[in-house]
């Protein structure tokens, strides 16, 4: 790890005065899970780190405009427990899914929905595209954790993010501020993501001595919600494919629906057509089924990487199946 | 003196030997006062940073590290590689940087000039087909030798295939054409690194102008002296190597490593302390592999299920030197009259190969006895049976079929077996099972045994203990044979300067070091007694002692510490020694395991519902930790059958998940209900004490594969099980 200077602003405006010194190569430690990795393997270089925990307003959690507004220092941990997100279900299945109490604790919701990709040729060192000689690692090496959508284009990873699936079918917004102060600008989470061309432009429109400040998520009202992660392994472990639901039901079938998939693309992938057939009908096996075949039915996988269709496949029908309190089988 | 037999007592006399006794050194493990060669920090202690190859194969073309010598913080760089040399493996040491502090460390590896010119490599180590067609482009026959092309080698291409054995026996060909079933069938299983959690490293002292303290992680106190002393010029005898605790070996922590000599030249150039361990990627890339194993194999059975033929041809890789699977262990356990087997080495770029828990057992098991189970569905009987009928084709019918027995009913294997593939909906449930050996003699070991004039007892040896319970099991032997508490017997072991011991390995300590504590026990014992049938008036030879007390025909005579009072101002010493064909120490162990497995259809996923082991390993001297190394390899061995394999990458050349995100290993909750039952009737007592180390560890492999193709109908052939396999197993795609 390359030495650093550490600030710790106590204000959003300070937060932002410090990131944007130092031309900019700053990094935001939130929880701080991922950028040890990063800094360690010399991923990240930042000349200065700035600590955000101690900035009160970052780590709220309260009632603002209908819906809930969640600060993005805010821990799994403390979202776990708090009245204020019961009715969103999604999100505590996936904090059940981290498993690793230490992440619980530490791991912030700022911190991933910002997470970079785990593709082990970018931790490796290959670049967030991985091109090599002008040729794609990812496509011609071993892409079995790779990107069965969106991959037609130079990035091949999938987006690391656990919460983002959920929190994009709830139609969470995220508040972007900076790099001035006096900068704010709150954009649907669904539109923060993108698929970059070029390594340079990252994997979200998040600009260098900008910092997300809070998500925030509509009212819940009668939607229900579901997230499924097809987990490996029982300890800490990253989805291999998941999907989460947000379904209201009226008088026996669907009004409306919103199905997003995980850790399958660059971004979270909203299948929206997998959705719209479920509207006006009513939620039964065959229909989460059919609904999970039209999700992945324009899947691209690598040479690889087939098996994750089916695994996107079934967390799509059990994200669906879940939301509404059934069964949705597996184990 | 009075005579006194060495054999181990009457068993239900015994009141420590074969019980339940905690680890003696329990509490300071768990207060972190037990100290680990990681942990070791004398006064000035530099810290190390490596730099390794990042490339697959590579020569190397600039070298120079006169720059990183002036960064600030930098005290010295050993070079391990030199301009010219070809760098064989992704993780390979080029170099070793002694800094003031981490980050300069990190510094000087930065400023470091290298460039190295890549070289082609090969690392798909089942791809036996490609293997050839580089044979066939970049090599020639010169005199009945295979060579490498002279414009190939300069590119970097090596002889990839290496023929390694081909036997046979009786006519395999004339029992397939007469038997009422053939299967044939492709199984494997990839390579897994060395994980231990303390990694391979050490602390060096220089302790004078030539002598050298050593601590150094190693399952071989007191083998490693002289490998620290030739390559530094020193006497072996002035080099101490000491080991008091050790994260984990399991076979690949014999020798001082490069890393090792690394650490002492740094030590000695600088005159300081340094401590180098390896960081986590170079232990997994470096500090040894187990070799993969991928088998072709053809069996046949007549109609009762007795299996009358074997063919088998398997590869894999064991890195550069290009072996696999020792084609010795083929088959598995059974010898079958009928017999081929063939085997072919890789020579791939990766790193080198060190013995792994039970060597060639575990792929063995795997790559065999999955080919008995599915020839079991071929002839539509319950494997179970088929592994029983066929028990009289292995050294010992009769304790595996107790064991079989036994294990069948903890699991109620048949109230839970089905034909494989029933069962309704996507969650499907399978049973397994598969058996094992292992040898376990001990090994030559000496011991010093003291008995206080205050009756207090030390063992002394240049043994080890690497998480087995070594320590407890020589206080047992001893507290035992001398009728003390626990607590009256001192264990010091751990340093070279002690009684050379034998290297922890093969499951040979328990032996080793039992036997040696026993005679030297006895021996004390006898002379003790002879100094109190002199001081009391009575017959030595009716002495017996129990509790602390001297007894004569079961009356007490004195205390035992009055009777070491007798002894005189200076401890009584008495050396041990071992093995010795006295009967306290034999060789040959077995088991059977059975797994209970569900597997979710829709996602792969694969978790055990229970595993059970049924393991005979002679005379226990510690229940407790007998049981705890069957625990131990039970989760071992559902790693490798699940989750735990190296990935190389045939792009880049690379060792892709050399991380523990993903180089994936079992957590509590993915090793469902293990339950350990030691074999343990009046005749293995009798057979003495007998290592336990390896064996259990060797058929979860199999008997989790069974389990798998029982629930789903279907083979996936190759471990670890992952959701990936099982998908495109049961799409009927390659695995």
């Amino acid at each position: 790890m390359r030495r650093f200077e550490y600030a710790r602003p106590e204000t959003e405006a300070e937060a932002l005065e410090m990131l944007n010194d130092h031309g900019g190569n700053t990094a935001v430690l939130a929880g701080g899970t991922d950028l040890i990795s990063l800094m360690k393997r010399e991923l990240v270089t930042p000349d200065r780190v700035v600590d955000l925990k101690n900035v009160p307003t970052l780590t709220e959690i309260r009632e603002e405009d209908g819906g809930v507004r969640i600060g993005s220092l805010v821990t799994l941990q403390d979202m776990q427990r708090h009245p204020l997100l019961t009715e969103y279900q999604s999100l505590g299945h996936v904090i059940d899914g981290i498993r690793s109490i230490q992440i619980q604790h530490m791991g912030t919701l700022g911190g991933d929905v910002c997470h970079l990709p785990n593709c082990w040729y970018f931790r490796s060192g290959y670049g967030l595209l991985a091109i090599d000689k002008g040729v794609s690692l990812v496509e011609t090496g071993d892409n079995r954790y790779h990107a069965v959508f969106g991959n037609q284009g130079a990035a091949k990873f999938v987006s690391a993010s656990r919460f983002a699936p959920g929190l994009i079918a709830w139609g969470a917004s995220v508040q972007v501020i900076g790099p001035d102060p006096n900068q704010s600008e709150s954009i649907p989470l669904e539109y923060f993501y993108i698929t970059p061309k070029m390594a340079q432009q990252g994997v979200a429109v998040l600009k260098p001595g900008q910092l997300i400040s809070h998500i925030w998520l509509p009212a819940a009202g009668q939607r229900q919600s579901a997230a499924y992660e097809v987990l490996q392994m029982e300890g800490l472990d990253w989805p291999l494919a998941a999907a989460a639901a947000c379904v209201e039901i009226e008088g026996g079938v669907v009004r409306s629906v919103k199905i997003v998939m995980g850790h399958v693309a660059p971004t979270p992938w909203v299948a929206t057509a997998a959705g719209k057939i479920l509207l006006g009908k009513p939620l039964t096996v065959d229909a989460a089924a059919q609904a999970a075949d039209i999700a992945v039915s324009q899947a691209t996988p690598l040479s690889n990487n087939g098996y994750k269709v089916q695994l996107a496949r079934t967390a799509v029908k059990r994200a669906l199946l879940k939301a509404i309190g059934h069964s949705e089988g597996g184990i | 003196m009075a005579e006194l037999s060495v054999a181990w007592g009457p068993r239900e006399e015994n009141k420590l030997l074969g019980t339940d006794v905690p680890r003696i050194e329990g509490v300071e493990k768990a207060t972190g006062h037990a100290k680990y060669s990681a942990d070791i920090n004398t006064k000035g202690t530099a810290y190390c940073k490596l730099l390794t190859c990042k490339q697959g194969h590579a020569r190397i073309a600039k070298l120079d590290v006169d720059d990183a010598k002036k960064i600030k913080g930098v005290l010295a760089i050993h070079v391990l590689q030199d301009v010219g040399d070809e760098l064989t493996y992704d993780g390979q040491i080029i170099a070793a940087v002694a800094a003031e502090r981490p980050d300069y460390a990190d510094d000087g590896i930065r400023a470091i000039k290298l460039q190295l010119e890549p070289l082609a490599h090969f690392v798909d180590e089942d791809d036996l087909e490609t293997a050839k067609a580089l044979d066939a482009e970049h090599t020639e026959v010169v005199e009945e030798e295979t060579v490498v092309k002279e414009e190939s080698a300069k590119l970097g291409h090596m002889v990839r295939v290496k023929p390694l054995a081909d036997d046979t026996n009786g006519d395999v060909a004339a029992a397939v054409e007469k038997a009422k079933a053939v299967h044939k069938g492709y199984y494997g299983v990839h390579t897994i690194s060395h994980m231990c959690l303390e990694p391979h490293g050490s602390h060096c002292e220089w302790t004078g102008d030539d002598s050298l303290l050593v601590h150094l992680s190693t399952q071989n106190v007191s083998g490693t002296a002289g490998q620290f002393a030739e390559p530094l010029g020193l006497d072996a005898a002035s080099v101490e190597v000491v080991c008091n605790y050790i994260g984990g070996g399991f076979g690949s922590k014999f020798a001082a490593g490069e890393w090792g000599l690394a650490c002492a030249e740094l030590a000695k150039e600088i005159k300081r302390p340094v401590r180098l361990m390896l960081d986590r990627p170079t232990e997994l890339k470096s500090a040894g592999i187990r070799p993969s194993g991928f088998v072709e194999v053809t069996i046949a059975a007549d109609e009762e299920g007795r299996i009358t033929a074997w063919d088998s041809h398997h590869w894999g890789s064991s890195g550069l030197n290009g072996g696999t699977v020792s084609p010795g262990v083929m088959p598995y356990v059974f010898t079958f009259e009928n017999l081929n087997r063939r085997a072919t080495g890789l020579v791939t770029n990766t790193g080198p190969q060190q013995a792994w828990r039970a060597p060639n057992h575990p792929q063995a098991c795997a790559l065999s006895q999955t080919a008995i189970a599915d020839l079991a569905d071929k002839l539509k009987m319950d494997s179970y049976d088929v592994f029983m009928k066929n028990l009289e084709q292995t050294k010992r019918p009769e304790v595996y079929a107790e064991e079989m027995k036994i294990a069948a009913k903890l699991i109620d294997w048949k109230a839970k077996w089905h034909p494989s593939g029933e069962g309704n909906g996507p969650v499907k449930q399978g049973l397994g099972m598969a058996l094992h050996t292992w040898g376990g003699a001990a090994h030559a070991a000496t011991c010093l045994l003291r008995v206080h004039p205050d009756g207090t007892v030390e063992s002394i040896a240049g043994s080890q203990d690497i998480g087995t319970g070594t320590r407890t099991a020589i206080a047992i032997v001893v507290a035992e044979t001398l009728g003390l508490p626990l607590s009256w017997v001192k264990v010091t072991i751990g340093s070279s300067k002690y009684l050379r011991s034998g290297p922890s390995g093969g499951s040979t300590t328990i032996g080793g070091v039992s036997g040696p504590n026993r005679r030297a026990a006895i021996q004390a014992l006898g002379k003790i007694f002879d100094l109190v049938a002199a001081k009391y008036k009575t017959d030595a030879a009716m002495l017996t002692v129990r509790s602390g007390k001297i007894l004569s025909d079961g009356k007490e005579i004195c205390t035992w510490k009055d009777a070491c009072g007798l002894i005189g101002a200076m401890p009584l010493e008495v050396m041990g020694e071992g093995p010795k064909d006295d009967g306290l120490t034999d060789a040959q162990v077995g088991g059977v395991q059975m797994a209970d497995v569900s597997v979710d259809t829709e996602t792969g996923i694969v978790r055990i519902n229970k595993f059970v082991a049924v393991q005979d390993c002679g005379l226990i001297v510690d229940l407790m930790t007998a049981k705890s190394q069957v625990y131990g390899a039970l989760i071992m061995g559902i790693a490798y059958a699940l989750s735990e394999e190296r990935i190389m990458d045939n792009k880049t050349g690379r060792y892709i998940n050399a991380d523990l995100e993903t180089y994936k290993l079992p957590r509590i909750g993915d090793i469902g209900e293990l339950v350990v039952e030691m074999y343990q009737p009046d005749s293995e007592y009798q057979r003495g004490v007998i290592g336990l180390g390896e064996p259990p560890v060797i058929a979860p492999g199999a008997a989790i594969s069974n389990a798998v193709a029982n629930a789903l109908g279907v083979r996936v052939p190759v471990l670890p099980l992952t959701p990936q396999r099982v998908l495109e197993a049961l799409k009927g795609g390659a695995a």
